[in-house]
């Protein structure tokens, strides 16, 4: 049989076996913890505490009143020592509540629930909103404010995305094989919180076991468990979307306009932390790995953890590292600094040696047009480069600059080794940027 | 042979037939134009620049003799262009502007400021700073790739060896691309009658500048103290000179201990723009 996917579309170098067998290890909570009070798409949250103030575990320490927003708690108990802005993954500093742990883990008092699927509607996305909960799968955006379309869209479909498409991570691997029932649980909460009849979780072919475990705990007929053709960006939303119901997001669309809503197999088991345990969202399993870590391995990391101490609790550095990446390789952010804190959203630690680390200079293009065999949103790479390269954003944003979902694969498969998807961003920053001024 | 002098023939009756069409039509259906846009598009420096705010040099010229736009309206031309074209127009040149030029204010390149990373993207200023921030360790200062030197349409910057841009003062006519395509802000324009500039736009606290820039703003208001006008404030953790208020008398030059203020040389001191309480 012919496995579901989209048009396009490249594969790297997996390398998941490094950690796919792997069982999720609880690391210790380090001494000193940076907790960024904006780990999301929107606005940053207000420090609700000050520095000498005693903090719980689970504690509200952002608190926000905006509309796109989520809030932040302590991942410890202990004291605050500091507000200021310390180094962020994104190269900058953000302000940050630094806790001294005290290594007790005194937990606030905590609004269990034994059946969580009995709440209603409105429980269920108040609950998620006080947990602090976003999108786990890189993005970061807010879940509650995800589960709420504008209008009157109507959602029939959830797809909770299992397929994991970056090479290197295992969290959600590992997440679906230790606790399948979590994630059939926070699938049916989600689905019912956003009013969706049908579900369908979509697990790339490279991750059978897990299939196999879902489909054996999934006990109902509206949920389905697809496999997926393996392949990057499977796990893209509009690609998922595309692969698994054959609907098509519109172009400047967002997927509830096709009636669907992708959420993370990490949100999904957060949102059963969540209304079943009543706890905020303090924790996450990140795939340490890559050749440049001695001991490979899936780590529960609490939110605001140093880089440098999950490293640490990995072995170290395997010899002198050429690249410390937050997230994959194919998308994620290179780091300069390992005092960053993990995130909310950080999947993976990924590190590279510097034989891994080779730099090519980009040589003139050939129009081979393999950049517009993969790109997997119909765009024109190199077309959009050279309109990047030239300032050109208004034939940039003729030719679909803003569709770009800036997933790497044009850059990737390039033979010339050029730097497609720099001009191409950049392109979608200056024309962002001209709506800006034009609408102020 | 015969064939040869039918088509010679016809081939000329048709061009003279033709000709004389198109000398006919361009005499009857000659649309009358203004002729002061013709000479005054003459005047201009001819750049197409937009500094003026127009669609180039000709849109500027028919927009001066429409009456849309000033005499004095082109920032490049100057006094010397405002008069030209006050002269076509028989009109007043109005109050022109003194000239404007560039101003880079960084001064930490590779020798002051600190590496925080190996940066092998593009070399262009813009990508560099949407990527991770870029390469310094200050998230302020210049990031050295020229991307302001590129969009020069005049040819008056330069990078030297140090991974600064350098304005060629007598080159810059103040059309604006540079400070456009500085992601980071860093380059205004200033009158050119001005001489002194604080050549720093770092936020950071006094020490986080100092462990990542020899020669940036560590915002110890001695200047501030030292200015006769008032014209230096410090806010922000940053140092800033309102133009309208100094005189170039280079006194905040000599206390800052950074060397972030730096005089030109044959800028002599002058009247202030506005009236400075005592």
């Amino acid at each position: 049989m012919k496995l579901k996917t989209f048009r396009g579309g490249v594969h790297p170098l997996y390398a998941k076996e490094l950690t796919s067998h792997k069982s999720i290890r609880e690391m210790k909570a380090p001494s000193i913890l940076v907790v960024p009070l904006q780990q999301h798409i929107g606005a940053p949250t207000k420090a609700v505490v000050k520095p000498g103030d005693e903090v719980l575990m689970g504690q509200v320490i952002g608190e926000t009143d905006q509309p796109v927003s989520a809030k932040v708690h302590s991942p410890v108990s202990g004291k605050v020592i500091a507000i200021e802005p310390r180094p962020h993954i994104s190269g900058r500093s953000v302000l940050s509540v630094v806790i001294e742990n005290d290594e007790q883990d005194r937990w606030v008092k905590l609004d269990t629930h034994f059946d969580p699927i009995q709440l209603s509607r409105e429980e269920i996305l108040a609950k998620i909103f006080e947990a602090g909960i976003v999108g786990m799968g890189g993005a970061a955006f807010p879940t509650s404010v995800k589960l709420k379309p504008p209008g009157q869209a109507k959602i029939d479909f959830l797809i909770i995305n299992g397929s994991e498409c970056e090479p290197y991570l295992t969290a959600d691997h590992r997440m679906m094989i230790e606790s399948p029932d979590d994630v059939i649980l926070g699938a049916k909460l989600l689905a019912k919180a956003v009013g969706a009849s049908k579900i369908i979780i979509g697990v790339e072919d490279n991750k059978l076991d897990a299939i196999k475990v879902l489909e054996e705990k999934k006990g109902s007929d509206a949920i389905s468990i697809v496999a997926l053709d393996t392949k990057y960006p499977q796990g893209g939303e509009k690609q998922l979307i595309k692969a698994l119901t054959g609907r098509e997001v519109p172009s400047h669309g967002l997927p509830f306009q096709v009636g669907v809503i992708v959420h993370n197999i990490g949100t999904a088991i957060a949102t059963v932390e969540a209304t079943r345990d009543g706890r905020p969202l303090i924790g996450r399993v990140v795939t340490v790995t890559g050749s440049g870590v001695s001991e490979p391995d899936n780590l529960y990391v609490r939110i605001g953890t140093p880089i440098k101490d999950v490293i640490e609790a990995c072995g170290g550095f395997n010899g002198e590292p050429g690249k410390v990446i937050i997230g994959g390789p194919m998308m994620g952010l290179a780091q300069f600094d390992l005092d960053a804190p993990i995130m909310k959203a950080t999947g993976g630690v990924l590190v590279f040696t510097q034989d891994e680390t080779v730099q090519y200079d980009p040589m003139p293009c050939i129009k081979c047009s393999r950049c517009v065999d993969v790109c997997p949103a119909y765009l024109l790479p190199l077309r959009l480069e050279k309109y990047g390269m030239y300032d050109l954003w208004d034939e940039a944003a003729d030719y679909g600059a803003m569709d770009c979902i800036e997933c790497g694969c044009c850059t990737y498969i390039c033979p010339s080794k050029r730097h497609l998807l720099h001009w191409i961003r950049l392109a979608k920053n200056e024309i962002v940027s001209a709506q800006r001024r034009q609408n102020s | 042979m015969n064939g040869t002098i039918i088509s010679l023939i016809s081939l000329g009756a048709l061009g003279f037939v033709f000709s004389v069409g198109l000398a006919v039509a361009a005499k009857k259906l000659a649309v009358e134009g203004d002729p002061r846009v013709d000479q005054i598009n003459e005047a201009l420096p001819g750049a197409n620049c937009g500094a003026c705010g127009f669609a180039g040099c000709r849109n500027f010229a028919e927009s001066v003799a429409g009456g849309q736009a000033q005499p004095n309206g082109c920032p490049v031309g100057g006094a010397a262009v405002a008069k030209k074209i006050a002269e076509i127009l028989g009109v007043e040149t109005g109050e022109v502007p003194s000239r404007k030029v560039a101003q880079v204010l960084c001064k930490g390149g590779h020798a002051e400021a600190t590496q925080r990373a190996e940066y092998n993207g593009p070399k262009d200023c813009r990508i560099a700073n949407v990527t991770q921030g870029g390469d310094k360790g200050c998230t302020y200062g210049c990031l050295g790739f020229g991307t302001c030197v590129a969009a020069c349409p005049f040819g008056a910057m330069e990078m030297n060896e140090n991974g600064l841009p350098v304005v060629f003062e007598d080159k810059c006519t103040g059309c604006n691309k540079c400070v456009e395509a500085c992601p980071r802000d860093i380059i205004i324009l200033a009158g050119e009658e001005y001489g002194v500039h604080i050549r720093c736009r770092s936020l950071a606290k006094g020490k986080e500048v100092r462990s990542v820039c020899q020669v940036g703003c560590i915002a110890c208001r001695r200047c501030e103290k030292e200015c006769p006008t008032g014209a230096i404030t410090v806010e922000n953790n940053l140092a800033e000179i309102n133009y309208d208020k100094c005189i170039v008398c280079r006194k905040c030059v000599k206390v800052c201990p950074t060397n972030t203020i730096e005089e030109q040389e044959g800028k002599p001191i002058i009247k202030p723009k506005v009236a400075i309480k005592a």
